[in-house]
């Protein structure tokens, strides 16, 4: 293992102090700002309060976490077994999905609220005027990110000889999936979860432009009036995608460490020859 | 203790492409029987393993286990245990959990998975990791493991896919002894596939030679040896010396001597003589037309390559202690020991 020298260390303290304030000192300037009291002076958690107290708020908390889930749900129930069976049965379309599924980026939310009119008056048409059908566009907005995680996650595997093994088991392809593909791709599937649900909390336009009232709509709402209240569902949300964020950084890890565990000298390499190739 | 099943591949034809990667095979497979597929690379011995084990799809042909058709019925309910090239354990599960895995999709209950789990683990000797995940053992325990896994269902065949590649030499003559006992013990019909040739000829009861999708020359692995069917058998399984011969009345003239032509030689006249390298036979002989080019140390054996009069190069493998008496330079008499050689067209 390599040294790391006192400078070294010493360096390394200074830079990581400097980017914690500089990261840190918004959300104390928010922290403050959501527990003054502008009128009387002094402190009052009367802002984090009214994420409760206000209904307007709270209900659209309660809409952003639902769409949140529902997403993710959707999400790795579309993209998981399509990019598995992608990599198993149809690799010449590898090229094309990872296209369509990184194609959201390119195109502005502007231009995909125009463009999902006429799309949403079917899908109001049968489900009704929801915010929750926002699911549908917000799981293609996450398509981008779920992707190149659940991406890197299966490339990391042999998927190949593992759900072949599975299935000369006796398994089928939904337990082939469930019981061989998804525990060993689970930070993957984490990481595409958490970063859509992040995605999720913090839109605005799409929701905006559509006339649905999420989280950031009321955030931006409240803001006009309340200020505190309105810094306080900021801090809330950040502080939720933090610590998603925190959860998956330990999840992974851990998943590392029991990697790098394994004693070098008796641990063989598991892609040593090229699997699968009919010869 | 035989508890095996007949296996029948019939006409398979697999084409991907424009490649034909099987061409009308067909092979048989008696019961508790240890077939190897020997072959080079891109003969198509994987393929019809992975056709077997319903992994891939036949573009034409059968497959038959036990008499019944198997050949639309998919991969997870032909009841076959299989042991890939690739290390193929599941990273998420303890050894103990991996080798039960086959088990549990059959609905058997805890107590039932461990004791039989437990039972094969004995077999591979690996009893003491039971506990261990795959990243903890070395690339022969995998292995081991592997077979565990695939004979703890009691599978009506195993299927080997070249299973010993991705070993370092040592491991792999000791793997490649503990799968010929395992598999004379619980007597499973068992299909290999290796590209090795002493793997092949080590381990089976019958051995294949494939060649471009085709089917060879299936034989015991010293009939195969001893009077090879074509010139690719001949020239696959051992090295072989290629020595002008004039043929007639079946017997075959070459340095000097008068030996039996093959079944599959040319009916008469000249060719070229397949000669394996310890067939060859030199004597010191300082009037001798042939001369010593070289000689290389293997051991307990080494080989002598030597150029005979016509210019012709063979090769000659003998104990090391006899090779001593021969440098670069000697002049020698080369002859040929009075066993049955293919002759070919030259």
């Amino acid at each position: 293992m390599r040294k790391t020298t006192l400078g070294g260390k010493a360096f390394r303290a200074v830079l990581f102090v400097a980017f914690g304030l500089f990261f840190l000192f918004p959300l104390y300037a928010m922290a403050d700002f959501s527990t003054r009291n502008l009128i009387a002076g002094g402190r009052t958690l009367q802002a984090w309060k009214n994420l409760v107290a206000d209904e307007a708020l709270y209900a659209a908390i309660v809409i952003s976490l639902l769409l949140a889930v529902f997403t993710v749900v959707l999400m790795l129930l579309i993209l998981v077994p399509t990019m598995i069976w992608v990599r198993l049965r149809a690799p010449w379309a590898r090229g094309l999905v990872e296209f369509l599924c990184l194609l959201p980026l390119t195109i502005p939310a502007l231009v995909i609220v125009v463009g999902l009119r006429n799309v949403y008056l079917w899908v109001t048409y049968f489900l009704g005027e929801s915010a929750l059908t926002l699911t549908f566009v917000y799981v293609v907005l996450v398509l981008p990110f779920a992707y190149r995680a659940i991406d890197a996650a299966l490339s990391a595997i042999d998927l190949k000889t593992l759900s072949e093994a599975a299935r000369s088991l006796g398994a089928g392809w939904a337990t082939t999936i469930g019981r061989v593909v998804v525990p060993n791709i689970w930070s993957g599937i984490l990481s595409a979860a958490f970063i859509s649900i992040a995605v999720v909390l913090g839109e605005y336009t799409i929701a905006s432009l559509s006339g649905y009232e999420t989280l950031q709509v009321q955030i931006v709402l409240i803001g006009k009036s309340d200020g505190p209240t309105s810094v306080a569902a900021s801090l809330a949300t950040l502080v939720f995608g933090f610590v998603l964020l925190l959860i998956l950084a330990l999840v992974t890890r851990g998943k590392r460490r029991d990697t790098a565990g394994a004693d070098p000298a008796v641990a063989a390499p598991t892609t040593a020859t090229q699997p699968g190739v009919p010869t | 203790m035989t508890n095996g099943v007949s296996v029948e591949l019939n006409d398979l034809t697999r084409v991907y492409g424009s490649v034909k990667a099987l061409d009308g095979l067909t092979l048989h497979i008696e019961p508790g029987e240890l077939v190897a597929l020997l072959g080079p690379s891109g003969c198509g011995k994987t393929t019809a393993l992975r056709i077997l084990a319903g992994l891939d799809e036949a573009t034409s042909g059968t497959v038959s286990v036990d008499g019944k058709d198997l050949t639309r019925v998919s991969a997870n309910k032909r009841d076959m245990g299989m042991v890939f090239q690739a290390y193929s354990l599941f990273p998420h599960l303890t050894v103990i959990d991996n080798v039960g895995f086959g088990l549990k999709m059959r609905g058997k209950d805890k107590g039932q998975r461990v004791s039989r789990a437990d039972e094969m683990l004995e077999l591979v000797g690996l009893t003491a990791h039971r506990n261990k995940y795959a990243s903890e053992l070395s690339g022969g325990q995998q292995q081991r493991v592997a077979l565990a896994r695939a004979l703890a269902i009691q599978p009506r065949v195993l299927l080997l896919d070249e299973p010993l590649s991705a070993l370092d030499a040592k491991v792999r003559v000791q793997l490649r002894d503990e799968i010929r006992r395992v598999q004379l013990e619980v007597g499973t019909t068992t299909l290999f596939v290796t590209h090795d040739q002493e793997e092949a000829l080590a381990v089976a009861d019958r051995v294949g030679v494939m060649s471009q999708g085709k089917l060879e020359q299936l034989a015991a692995p010293a009939e195969l040896y001893a009077n090879p069917a074509t010139p690719f058998v001949a020239e696959f399984v051992g090295l072989n010396n290629k020595v002008p011969a004039e043929v007639s009345d079946g017997r075959a003239r070459l340095l000097g001597a008068s030996v039996p032509a093959l079944t599959g030689s040319v009916a008469s006249g000249g060719g070229l003589a397949m000669v394996r390298p310890e067939s060859v036979t030199v004597e010191a002989d300082p009037s001798g037309t042939a001369s010593v080019t070289s000689v290389a140390f293997l051991g307990p054996i080494s080989r002598v390559h030597l150029t005979l009069a016509d210019g012709t190069a063979v090769g000659a493998q003998m104990a090391s202690s006899a090779a001593r008496a021969f440098t670069p330079g000697d002049r020698v008499t080369v002859g040929v020991e009075p066993s049955g050689v293919l002759v070919v067209a030259s």
